[in-house]
Order: C-alpha cells, then sequence, then structure tokens
C-alpha cells in the first residue's frame, strides 16, 4: 500500500511536472478554447435564441451547462494523448519494466485528467459569474457538477487511453478524435435543448451520454434542487454504466499492448 | 572465469504473433557475471526474447526464470531484480536526468535518503553530474544514452538488460558505452544486450548466441565460435611450384598434429590451423626441412563475419532501417 502509494504519487507529479514545463501548453490549458465558446458563442447567439426554447433567461446562462460538459469531453478525449506518446518513444515500456502496480500509470493519468478538468470546470463556472450567471443551487451544486465531471470524465479518459494503447500511428488518433468530438457535441443538449431539436437528431442525442450529463447540470445552475434531483440520479446511474463500460475496453487494449 | 551459477535459464521459450512465429523454441542459460550477447539481424527475434524475459512479453510457449524466479508466475520478483535499457532513447524530454532517477527511485520505491545517494553515485559513474539539472531535450545523442544507461541501474540490479545498446552512436561514444559495459561487469552485474553490430558482439561479449528467424544458430564464446570453423587458415605459395614438391609438402603437413586440413592450389598450399601462433613455426620448419623455397605466408583469422555466415548462410548488414519487430 506504502508502495502503491509512492507509485502513483511520482507519476502523477511527472504529469504536473511536464505541464508546468510547457509553459504554452500551460497557458492553453487553462485559458482553453470553450472559455471562447462561453464568451463569444454565448454573447453572439444571444439575440439569435428564443427564450421560450432555451427556457432561460439568456442563451448565455442556458449555454453554460453546455460548456462545462463541452469541457469535460475535450479534455477526456485527449487525456490519452501523453500515454501515446510514451507509447511511441519507449518511456512506457520503460515505466512497466520497473516492479509498479500495473494500474498505477493509468491511474495517475486518471488523478491528472479529472484533477485538470475540475479545475477548468471552475474556471468556466468563474467565468460565467462575471457574465452573470451564478449557480442556482450555489456551493453544494458546484460540488455536484464536478461530480458528474469526474464520473463523465473516467469513462471518456478511458477511450482516449484505448485508443492510444491500439491505435498505429499518433495521425491515426488524432483524427478519430476530431472526428468524435463535433458530432458529440452537435448531438447533445449542448447548444440546444432536446425538445427543440429535428426528431432524428433527438433520438441520437438520447443515446448520447452527453446529453444526460448536460441535463443534469443545467438546472443544477439555472433552477435548483427540486428540478434537478431526478436528473442526477438517473446521470449517475447511466455515467456508472458507461464508466464500466469504457474502463472494461480500455483494460481490454492495455492488456493487448503490454502483453 | 566463474562460470559456476546460472542467472538466467530458458527453456523451450515460443511467442507467436497472430500465426506468425517470432520466436521458436529457445533455449539457453547466461551464467553470473558474464555478459551475454543476443546477436542477429533485426526481426531475428532478438528483441522479442528480451522483453519476454524482462517480463513485457508474455511467452506463448516454454519457460524462462531469472535468478530463480519465474517470468510468468512472479513478475513483480522478476522486475525487482533487473534493469532495463530500452533501444530507443525511452526519455522524458521535459525532464531534467536527475528528476528521470527520482521518478525510477520510487517506481522502484527506494526510500528518499537512498535514492539521492544511489542517483548522486550513479551520475558520477556516467559521467552526467555536471549536465544532471537540464532537461532532457538538451542532450546530446550519447549523452541520453547515458542517462538511459544510468536508469536501468538504478536499482542496483544483478541482471541488466541492454536492447541495442550502441545502435546510432558515434564511434567515440560506442567506445565510452562498451567502457561502461565492461566497467559494470567488473561490478559484478551480470549482463544480457542485444545487438547487430558484429564487432560489438566480438569485443564485449563473453558468450554470444547467434538468432536468426526466432532460433538458435551458433552459442558460444565468440573465440569458441570462430574455432568452431576450422580455424585459422594459412596460405603458403612456393616459388617454383612442381607439382611434385606442392604433394610432399601437403603430405609431410598433413602429418602434423597442428593442421586440420591442406587443401593443394596452383601455387602453393592452404592449411587450416587450429590457431595460426601456434602452428606457424613448425609448418615453416616442414618447409624447410623439404627444401621449399616460400614465396608469401598469409594468414587469415576467421571473424565474427564468417562465422555468422557460416550459421545463417547470409551477411548480417550493418546499418538499415528499424522496422517494429511486432
Amino acid at each position: 500500500m506504502q508502495d502503491y502509494r509512492q507509485e502513483i504519487g511520482a507519476l502523477t507529479m511527472r504529469w504536473v511536472k511536464r505541464l508546468s514545463r510547457e509553459k504554452f501548453s500551460m497557458l492553453f490549458t487553462l485559458v482553453q478554447p470553450m472559455l471562447f465558446w462561453l464568451i463569444f458563442f454565448g454573447n453572439l447567439f444571444q439575440r439569435a435564441t428564443d427564450v421560450q426554447v432555451v427556457q432561460a433567461p439568456n442563451y448565455i446562462s442556458f449555454l453554460a451547462a453546455g460548456v462545462v460538459v463541452m469541457t469535460v469531453l475535450n479534455n477526456g478525449l485527449a487525456g490519452g494523448v501523453d500515454l501515446l506518446f510514451d507509447k511511441e518513444n519507449g518511456f512506457l515500456e520503460r515505466l512497466m519494466s520497473t516492479p509498479i502496480h500495473r494500474s498505477s500509470v493509468i491511474l495517475s493519468r486518471f488523478i491528472f485528467v479529472m484533477t485538470i478538468t475540475c479545475l477548468q470546470v471552475l474556471v468556466i463556472l468563474g467565468i460565467a459569474a462575471l457574465f452573470g450567471v451564478r449557480p442556482a443551487t450555489g456551493w453544494l451544486g458546484i460540488a455536484i457538477i464536478l461530480l458528474i465531471s469526474v464520473l463523465f470524465g473516467v469513462g471518456l479518459t478511458a477511450i482516449s487511453m484505448a485508443m492510444a494503447f491500439s491505435v498505429k500511428s499518433h495521425g491515426d488518433f488524432f483524427s478519430v478524435l476530431g472526428f468524435l468530438s463535433l458530432p458529440m457535441i452537435f448531438l447533445s443538449s449542448a447548444l440546444v435543448p432536446l425538445a427543440a431539436m429535428p426528431g432524428w437528431m433527438q433520438v441520437l442525442a438520447l443515446f448520447n451520454p452527453m446529453t444526460w450529463a448536460i441535463d443534469a447540470v443545467r438546472p443544477l445552475i439555472l433552477t435548483g434542487w427540486t428540478e434537478a434531483l431526478p436528473k442526477i440520479g438517473m446521470v449517475i446511474v447511466i455515467m456508472l454504466v458507461f464508466d464500466a463500460i469504457c474502463l472494461y475496453g480500455s483494460t481490454r487494449a492495455f492488456r493487448r499492448a503490454m502483453g | 572465469m566463474g562460470q559456476q551459477t546460472v542467472a538466467i535459464e530458458v527453456s523451450g521459450l515460443c511467442k507467436v504473433f497472430d500465426g506468425a512465429t517470432a520466436v521458436d523454441h529457445l533455449s539457453f542459460h547466461v551464467y553470473n557475471g558474464e555478459i551475454f550477447g543476443l546477436l542477429g539481424p533485426n526481426g531475428a527475434g532478438k528483441s522479442t526474447t528480451l522483453r519476454m524475459l524482462i517480463t513485457l512479453l508474455r511467452p506463448t510457449g516454454g519457460r524462462a526464470t531469472i535468478m530463480g524466479y519465474d517470468v510468468e508466475r512472479e513478475p513483480e520478483r522478476v522486475r525487482a531484480t533487473i534493469g532495463y535499457v530500452p533501444q530507443e532513447r525511452a526519455l522524458d524530454r521535459f525532464l531534467t536526468g536527475r528528476e528521470h532517477l527520482l521518478l525510477l527511485g520510487d517506481l522502484y520505491h527506494l526510500p528518499k535518503q537512498e535514492a539521492r545517494r544511489r542517483i548522486e553515485e550513479i551520475l558520477t559513474l556516467v559521467d552526467l553530474g555536471a549536465k544532471a539539472d537540464l532537461p532532457a531535450k538538451t542532450y546530446s545523442g550519447g549523452m541520453k544514452r547515458k542517462l538511459d544507461i544510468a536508469c536501468g541501474l538504478l536499482p542496483n540490479p544483478s541482471i541488466l538488460f541492454l536492447d541495442e545498446p550502441t545502435l546510432g552512436l558515434d564511434v567515440q561514444s560506442r567506445l565510452r558505452i562498451w567502457d561502461y559495459i565492461r566497467r559494470l561487469k567488473a561490478r559484478g552485474i551480470t549482463i544480457v544486450m542485444t545487438t547487430n553490430y558484429l564487432d560489438e558482439a566480438d569485443q564485449l561479449c563473453d558468450r554470444i548466441a547467434i538468432i536468426d528467424s526466432g532460433r538458435i544458430k551458433a552459442l558460444g564464446s565468440p573465440s569458441e565460435l570462430k574455432a568452431g570453423l576450422g580455424g585459422d587458415s594459412l596460405s603458403l605459395s612456393i616459388a617454383p611450384p612442381s607439382r611434385a614438391r606442392l604433394d610432399e609438402f601437403s603430405t609431410a603437413l598433413k602429418q602434423l598434429p597442428q593442421v586440420r586440413s591442406v587443401t593443394t592450389t596452383s601455387h602453393g598450399v592452404e592449411v587450416r590451423v587450429e590457431s595460426s601462433e601456434k602452428s606457424l613455426q613448425v609448418v615453416l620448419e616442414t618447409a624447410n626441412r623439404l627444401g621449399c623455397q616460400l614465396d608469401s605466408i598469409e594468414y587469415h583469422r576467421p571473424r565474427l563475419d564468417d562465422v555468422f555466415i557460416a550459421h545463417t548462410g547470409r551477411a548480417i548488414k550493418e546499418e538499415f532501417p528499424k522496422p517494429e519487430e511486432e
């Protein structure tokens, strides 16, 4: 147990050190593009949206929940990139030739990605607050938002790692990544509510776990506990199933890659 | 050499990737304290063998033990016993040399104090002390290799595995790496290395296994392997090459215990001997005794290249692109 903590601590700190050495990357990680979605998209579409349709005082307060979950999506899907580089240059093999627990490298990556994701979600909520969007459920609501983010993020990071372990080249990795993320966003309730979508898109969006995450985060920000609670219960069940499937897949990919 | 105790025992080891056999029933052992080389062209199965020994790949069949620990049943034990220096410069370019070693110190579960002490010692050993606090991206190829080796030494291993230790290095760096490897052997570390450089195997290894298409084609010390080809050859040409003379000379040479075989050529004779140093004297005496005027003498000692060609039926190429072995 002592050993396990020592190795996971050291591996997690390695990710932190890497990020802090890449000054630009760190800057762009904190001031991430998702922020621009909130600021520009949110304000730009203010007059083009019908408040009756979005059922929110303004578009930016409606969009906040979507941007929070989009942040989780982007972070999660990119979460395996560093492992991909480690695999390609042989560093992963070096790590795996030491007497560490098989899961330590992966676990350290989850801890790191989830921490960064939570920090970014807080930045998003902070910026949203500057535009007058304050979560209706207060600090406890924010804690629940972070919990949902982590639950969704774990599954996404697992998918990203599974891809990192299975792809032949990192070109493949990035093209799959680029292909996945936009439809995930448009086929969810991030930009418009489910009810306002064309029927066929609605159906597809229902199979997108992102929709469920957004629909739980949104009332936490916009309305309050009475509307939020049943959705939270629902999203937790869905996310646990989603995570279980993703973790199973990534464990298999990892086993295959590491013999 | 104190070759009594066995460090690594491999028997019937196999690895099949999607129906393609990469390693085909390998059996050999490595003695404590020796430098053992796996020599072969790329794709011969050397790296695959090495990766099974260090528990990164699961064997399809057969078994291997490292210091008595089974690679399949006790992988954690094996990993705690060995050091590994991968083929690629497997470094994190953003971490400094010291940070690499500190990270590995935690992965080998060393107490902080002990890790620091060892890191200082190893950095001095590989002459990296001055650059230890610069990020690895500023290192030259030779320095990266040194850091690689330093990482392999951190666990204070009884056995160090090196995968192509000097691949792509310039001549000076190669010689320096060879020097380190010899120093490690002097410290009592058993070394297993793969290489596709014949001179490296010849200069450095106590024993080598020549591997081709996943099988061992020959195994022994470089001098044994060379001797196995039939020893050195002496070519003597005689001034007036008369047939009678040559026949007489060759019959006389065949009587000598040092001589293995004699072939007559148009100008003289080709003599296969155990070793040219030991036989030259008697061969010359015989020539004198028979009154043969020698025109020229040449001797050729078989090189590892000859051994390689003899056992695999082809020459090893020195430089070629590195495809993935899997």
